[in-house]
């Protein structure tokens, strides 16, 4: 070919992109679902099944199991059997199933990923280069601690706790499995996992893992149901719970528990100050902003939802986002293109259009760019609200969705007094050139995480938790180990 | 003719000072009048120790960790009044040295609870412990002030600030203590300490929305109500040790934060 033909290519009629489908062969989804109790497929004795609907089309995707009271109970007794051979396993045995299963998952991961953006709505790229990849780095981060727990709390033995009740969220289905199955098994508990009703598919493809593994029996159930499935876990004879959710279903648990005994952390919600600072790298800041609201719909705990712009830099700030937002590609999860999917669920859509309603009618501005939304689905458009007091429901409520609001401030101080005034304290970001300013605001925040420079940042050695209603007990790293031992020897 | 003796008004310790229960009412214990305090009291403390608590977990830890060590001198000056409010010369000694031993923690609880976290990217991540705020405890009923030491020491000694219930039945060797952080270098409202019911006077700690954690150690009979009460904000729920001393005492009363630092040039 002559350098005169390579030059006279036919140009492309626009810059769109087109669609880049990821596969879907990569993954087989069952007719209907049992429970995983004791190794086994169990059907649900109360005979109850439920549609799980992949949120993007609302195709019909599989019928899954309602455990009742009675299957939770069978489920705590497997649990209950199995505890005692499991934590007398030493803990360089227990640790090799956990090397295991996160080997096992790194090799399936384009498996889970598929299915995880199937079922839950999340863009290919989400589930695939952070949901999946952090699950197993989980798994891979606690077996290493299986066996140096004494390492990890000195002049004490950490002991198990016993069965572990554990109910999670939909937004990061994988993810929150691992965070509460890895620290679990590593320091000898045994484990009843109820995934959330709308994202059930991946727990259970893990069963499949499981079994690879060839983890003994009854060291991890799953039960499939609603809410009335974790309230029967709470109730049950486990010697702990741990609940990512709603703060409003962890203080119900929290009171549930009153008394009891069981051992208790929570990971409940936030509203995260973003705060930008007038000497942030701007450009890089937008980028900050809006992977902090708009990663994975906006479905995050610590979701950057409150944005604190220094006045001085307000109008170039907004400017930015406004056309960053505009190239976001809103659409098919499974399209590798896509930066924002689909909302989890009808309910979860109405509860974001009712609060965005709120913030219309108590008189801030909203702004969405122009992107045209699938027919069928769940769907939200990229949104900003700018002129919003303190007061509004949009700054003092967790939407759990794509919707930004903006505040602004003059001096450091007054930017930690409103980002602390509200009563979660999951997380924070702060950007700014300057490392001590970084510390000086890292100081005076009361969230469980700080962010400089970046934000949404997850890794498996470093510690997750809220203070105040976000909850208590961390996730992660030496510290997430707690959650699970008995220290009292 | 023989001197009369001036006799000692038992009242509260809020906010370094000593007022009598705004409800006017006194009960009997230990053949003494002692003030019996009342809602009003506890929100007044909670109050007190709000207001404290910024500059007090602002203090350098070595700071708090000699305000601490003060504590323990000035209780040895005192041994015999308290060793006859107490059961004796025995627990006064223990809660001395437990003052001590907490003292000597105050600088070593980043190094012994926080950590550097290795994480994939060009981060410096990090995790400190902080004090969660204000701390409701209902002291042990006895031993009256080795009990309360050993629950309020674990407490302060990160930059917490507390409102404490007394032991109802013997409550003089609180309202001693008292004195002596009054006269020591404990700032006014680091430690507030209420007499009167318990099962009156807990509940509103336990539901007060500006209290950030509650030690039902000593609660016997009330700690399910009272646990019921603290979810209403999510407060952190805490059962030590009523006679012991450890690095998770410490703990229970502690937020862990994690930075995420950048790195580059």
């Amino acid at each position: 070919m002559s350098d005169v033909e390579k030059r006279s290519a036919p140009v492309p009629a626009d810059w769109t992109y087109a669609p880049a489908p990821e596969s879907r062969d990569v993954v087989t989804i069952r007719e209907s679902y049992d429970l995983f109790i004791g190794g086994e497929w169990v059907a649900p004795r109360s005979g109850e099944r439920f549609a799980t609907t992949s949120p993007a089309t609302e195709e019909h995707l599989a019928e899954i199991a309602q455990a009742g009271p009675d299957d939770v109970a069978d489920a705590v007794a497997a649990a209950r059997q199995a505890f005692g051979p499991w934590a007398a396993l030493p803990g360089s045995e227990r640790a090799k199933y956990l090397f295991r299963i996160a080997r096992i998952l790194q090799e399936r991961a384009r498996e889970f990923a598929v299915l995880e953006s199937i079922d839950g709505g999340k863009p290919i790229k989400e589930s695939r280069d952070v949901d999946i990849p952090l699950a197993a780095a989980h798994f891979f981060y606690y077996a290493g601690w299986a066996d140096k727990l004494e390492y990890a709390f000195p002049n004490r033995t950490p002991r198990p706790l016993g069965v572990a009740g554990q109910i999670i969220p939909w937004n990061f289905p994988m993810l929150m499995l691992a965070w509460k199955i890895a620290p679990a098994l590593a320091t000898g508990n045994t484990v009843v996992l109820k995934p959330a009703e709308t994202t059930s598919l991946t727990a259970l493809l893990f069963c499949d893992v499981l079994r690879q593994a060839e983890l003994p029996p009854g060291v991890v159930n799953i039960v499939t149901g609603d809410g009335r499935t974790g309230a029967a876990i709470v109730d049950a004879e486990v010697n702990k719970i741990a609940f990512t959710g709603s703060t409003e279903v962890g203080k119900a648990i929290q009171r549930r528990l009153a008394g009891t005994g069981k051992r208790l952390t929570l990971e409940l919600g936030g509203k995260a100050a973003n705060i930008i600072f007038d000497d942030a790298a701007l450009d890089q800041a937008v980028e900050g902003i809006v992977n902090g609201i708009y990663f994975n719909q906006g479905h995050v705990c610590c979701a950057g939802s409150r944005l604190f712009v220094q006045e001085s830099i307000y109008e170039a700030t907004i400017d930015k986002l406004k056309r960053r937002m505009a190239t976001l590609r809103v659409g098919d999860p499974l399209d590798k293109n896509t930066d924002v999917g689909a909302i989890n669920s009808r309910m979860q859509l109405e509860k974001i259009a009712e609060l965005v309603q709120s913030g219309r009618d108590e008189g801030a501005e909203i702004y969405q760019p122009p992107c045209v939304l699938p027919e069928k689905g769940y769907w939200f458009a990229p949104t900003v609200f700018t002129n919003v007091a303190q007061s509004y429901r949009i700054a003092q409520e967790e939407i759990f969705g794509p919707v930004l609001s903006v505040l602004t401030f003059r001096t450091p101080d007054e930017a930690v007094e409103k980002a602390n005034n509200t009563p979660y304290g999951l997380s924070a970001g702060v950007w700014t050139e300057k490392g001590s300013r970084i510390l000086w605001m890292a100081e005076r925040l009361r969230a469980g995480i700080v962010w400089a420079n970046t934000y949404n940042r997850f890794d498996p050695a470093s510690p997750f938790g809220g203070y105040k209603e976000s909850g208590f007990g961390r996730e992660g790293g030496l510290h997430g180990l707690q959650a699970y031992v008995d220290l009292s020897a | 003719m023989s001197r009369l003796p001036i006799k000692k008004t038992y009242k509260l310790y809020i906010g370094g000072a000593f007022p009598r229960s705004e409800s006017g009412r006194t009960y009997e214990a230990q053949g003494q009048n002692v003030a019996q305090g009342s809602r009003k009291d506890a929100r007044d403390a909670v109050v007190a120790a709000r207001a404290a608590q910024p500059k007090w977990a602002g203090a350098t830890a070595y700071n708090r960790g000699q305000v601490l060590y003060r504590v323990a001198e000035m209780m040895e000056a005192r041994v015999d009044e308290l060793a006859e409010l107490a059961t004796g010369r025995d627990e006064v000694e223990k809660a001395i040295d437990r003052v001590v031993w907490y003292a000597g923690f105050a600088d070593k609880l980043a190094q012994t609870l926080g950590s550097s976290n290795p994480v994939s990217g060009p981060y410096f991540n990090f995790t400190v412990p902080e004090p969660t705020g204000v701390v409701a405890i209902v002291a042990p009923e006895e031993p009256p002030l080795l009990g309360l030491v050993s629950r309020i020491a674990p407490a302060i000694v990160s930059g917490n600030t507390v409102v404490a219930i007394a032991s109802e039945q013997q409550p003089l060797a609180a309202i001693e203590l008292a004195e002596v952080l009054a006269t020591s270098d404990v700032p006014g409202g680091v430690v507030n300490i209420l007499t009167g019911f318990r099962a009156e006077i807990a509940p509103w700690l336990a539901s007060h929305m500006d209290v950030n954690a509650i030690d039902v150690t000593g609660a016997d009979g009330l700690r399910t109500e009272l646990e019921v009460a603290a979810a209403d904000n999510v407060k952190r729920v805490v059962a030590g040790a009523v006679d012991g001393q450890s690095l998770y005492e410490i703990s229970a009363f502690l937020e862990l934060k994690t930075v995420w630092h950048p790195i580059g040039v």
